[in-house]
């Protein structure tokens, strides 16, 4: 480690004029953007400002509680995120999409903190956080997009899924194509991403660790490892989420339920 | 074979329909009338056990519906959706598709008396090479037909089979379900359809939805 240039608050408020510039040119060229920028770059700065407190009073701490709490807030957040991505609902959504992440992301993150990188202590918010948040943040989006397909999939080919039941398919065979579309709808960042990764895009950890001076062999270790990490953990969660709905929007006697579905303005 | 006593549907609070009795015997045609409205396909879905009913019972041979497996119930009693859905791909495709449902699975692909049945609509083995995305409403109406009947079930529940079709095909519709009906015991049908004289024409019996809610 050959450490790194510190940025101090005026340093990132210099980096705040580039942003003045698009609103110069949004305001120029009347893109109506202007507003909607600002909020987010607000939001952003924030955000991000709060977040740095909390983490340097957790890390601070050297105790599990706080970890396991912060883990469970950034989980709970994912998990309704996921479901406010998408324009239908049903009753139990929420849970369904709070158990698929809870579950994906926990478990995939454990593992790689105990069996792969060997964290000691385990809840050592370094290694933790920063793990779990890049996992939450690719199986949030894996579940929402594969949540949305589905039901809506569901819905738009309502027919030829009934003429399948009214034919005597089971709902397993009246939903299997609907099922592996949704799978693959949501895992489709996920492959293009791996796909380029390093040669149109390097990714932000990676980034981030040889900014910070790591080398960058090793950052690129680190990167493979998390990559393979959100891969599993967005696939997990995906079927999850694809699973759970098939059980709330097929019952048992093999009806399609498009009663429990209804839609919100998104 | 078919029955439903006092069988009833809500909707939100009221009743679509209510204390609605079906007696389906062996060789009958049964219609369904009613205004527009009246929830006729309702309950041709709810003999089909697509929904649930509400109120009251279903059975077919005296075994209430509760203790049939669904897809073995909905293979003895098929619902034909007024619109027909069909796979991509031909219409070989869509009529082969059906036998890889578990409940088909052992009887296997006919292509014969497929053939006989396109033969009823004066269409040869060249329509099976449709493509199913270019097949008139009508047309796709007639491979839902002939789907439906290669599945061998004992009751065909036919929601405004013909209304995509033309009149030739729906003389052919006609005549090709209730031949089917007579040609083996066991068979029976129920229709829904706004052509006041095609109920005439096919059905031995008239059930009114009158839409009066109770």
């Amino acid at each position: 480690m050959n450490g790194y240039l510190q940025i101090g608050y005026a340093q990132t408020a210099l980096a705040g004029l580039l942003i003045i510039a698009n609103l110069v040119l949004s305001a120029t060229l009347r893109l109506g953007l202007g507003r909607r920028l600002a909020i987010a770059a607000l939001r952003m700065s924030v955000q991000l400002l709060l977040v740095g407190l909390v983490l340097k009073w957790v890390f601070a701490l050297e105790n599990p509680i706080p970890v396991l709490a912060m883990a469970a807030a950034m989980t709970g957040i994912a998990g309704v995120a996921a479901v406010n991505r998408t324009q239908r609902r049903f009753a139990g959504v929420y849970w369904g999409s709070l158990v698929s992440v809870t579950g994906s992301a926990f478990f995939v993150t454990g593992l790689a903190l105990l069996g792969i990188v060997r964290v000691e202590p385990w809840f050592d918010p370094q290694y933790l956080i920063p793990l779990l948040g890049m996992v939450l943040g690719n199986t949030l989006n894996g579940i929402s997009l594969s949540l949305d397909r589905f039901v809506e999939s569901l819905v738009q080919r309502r027919d030829s899924v009934e003429a399948t039941l009214a034919l005597g398919g089971t709902r397993w065979e009246a939903a299997h194509d609907h099922i592996r579309d949704a799978m693959r709808v949501g895992l489709i960042p996920m492959i293009n991403s791996m796909m380029v990764i390093g040669i149109v895009s390097l990714p932000g950890m990676m980034t981030g660790q040889i900014l910070a001076g790591a080398e960058p062999t090793d950052a690129v270790r680190y990167q493979i490892v998390i990559m393979f990490m959100i891969a599993s953990a967005a696939a997990l969660g995906a079927f999850g989420i694809v699973f759970f709905t098939y059980h709330r929007l097929f019952d048992d006697r093999h009806r399609l339920r498009l009663d429990r579905v209804h839609k919100v303005a998104a | 074979m078919l029955s439903a006593t006092g069988l009833g549907r809500r909707i939100d609070d009221g009743w679509i329909w209510r204390s609605v009795e079906v007696k389906l015997a062996a060789g009958e045609n049964l219609a369904i009338v009613g205004p527009t409205g009246a929830g006729k396909s309702l309950l041709l879905r709810c003999l089909a056990g697509l929904d649930a009913a509400d109120e009251g019972r279903i059975a077919i041979d005296d075994k209430p519906l509760d203790e049939w497996q669904m897809p073995a119930y909905r293979s003895r009693v098929v619902y034909l959706h007024q619109r027909p859905a069909l796979r991509e791909g031909t219409v070989e495709e869509n009529l082969r598709a059906v036998f890889r449902l578990a409940a088909h699975r052992s009887k296997g692909y006919d292509r014969s008396a497929v053939i006989r049945g396109l033969g009823a609509f004066d269409r040869d083995a060249s329509f099976l090479k449709k493509d199913a995305a270019d097949l008139s409403g009508g047309e796709a109406q007639i491979v839902a037909l002939i789907r439906a009947l290669s599945v061998e079930p004992s009751v065909l529940l036919l929601d405004e089979p013909s209304a995509s079709m033309d009149a030739v095909a729906t003389d052919q519709a006609e005549d090709l379900v209730a031949r089917w009906v007579g040609e083996a015991p066991g068979r029976a049908s129920v229709w829904t359809s706004h052509d006041g004289a095609q109920v005439e024409r096919v059905t031995d019996r008239t059930l009114t939805l009158n839409g009066v809610v109770l």
